[in-house]
């Protein structure tokens, strides 16, 4: 889980605003809210999220994809359930 | 298969913004169009003073009206199937542009673009603009989203 969610860390970080640090990520951190991510560049984590990780997401994954929380638990079911 | 024309018809924009005259090709992996650039459009007013070249920011517009729009609405009424009497809604996400050649007044520009991907109504191309001595005038990176309006899906 721990490691998951690291991954999924660096990869969202590549992603940030200037004007937001790597260090405000928590497991609560809302995408868009917060971490002031566009929609086309969370679009961009998905895509780096299933190579990191060899899943494949939907759409459905993608519209309840609001936080990393959200993020990791349609991880480890994909994980789970190829 | 949507026709061009109706892919034309069902762009969002009209006078003075629309920069599409015609597609030559189009399938799922890419586009292809041009545009003329006609002396009376408003901003060579003032772009500059006294000597009318085609604004950078105009240039990529006309790419992103070909090689995004244009293909973005090709590619959402192959998924959605015929009979798709809505419109797309689109929003430009990022663009990434290099400029080689400026263009005058009266001048007709051909885009060609390519799909890298269109995925989560994200579509991202990679788009090349040539004027009629086929020679490059710009290349980038475009990507936008596009989706179909409430009346659609």
């Amino acid at each position: 889980m721990e490691e998951r969610y690291q991954k999924l860390k660096e990869i969202v970080q590549t992603y940030l605003p200037d004007d937001v640090s790597a260090d405000s990520i928590t497991i609560q951190s809302n995408f868009t809210q917060e971490l002031n991510i566009n929609s086309a560049n969370l679009v961009d984590i998905v895509l780096d999220v299933e190579d990191a990780f060899d899943i494949m997401l939907e759409n459905e994954d993608m519209d309840g994809m609001e936080t990393m929380e959200d993020a990791l638990k349609i991880i480890d079911s994909k994980i789970a359930n190829p | 298969m949507i026709s061009q024309d109706t892919i034309l018809s069902k762009l969002p924009y009209s006078q003075p913004f629309l920069f599409v005259d015609e597609l030559t090709s189009i399938d799922e992996n890419g586009v292809a169009g041009a545009f003329t650039f006609h002396k009376h459009l408003e901003f060579y007013k003032g772009h500059f003073k006294k000597l009318p070249v085609t604004p950078g920011v105009i240039l990529t517009e006309c790419c992103a009206q070909i090689g995004l729009v244009c293909l973005g609405i090709f590619l959402l009424s192959n998924e959605a199937g015929q009979n798709q009497d809505s419109n797309a809604s689109i929003a430009l996400s990022s663009s990434e542009m290099d400029f080689y050649l400026p263009v005058f007044p009266e001048e007709k520009v051909q885009v060609i673009s390519e799909k890298v991907y269109f995925r989560f109504n994200k579509l991202k191309c990679k788009v090349k603009m040539y004027n009629t001595e086929r020679k490059l005038v710009c290349r980038g990176v475009l990507s936008g989203m596009i989706k179909m309006d409430k009346n659609g899906r």
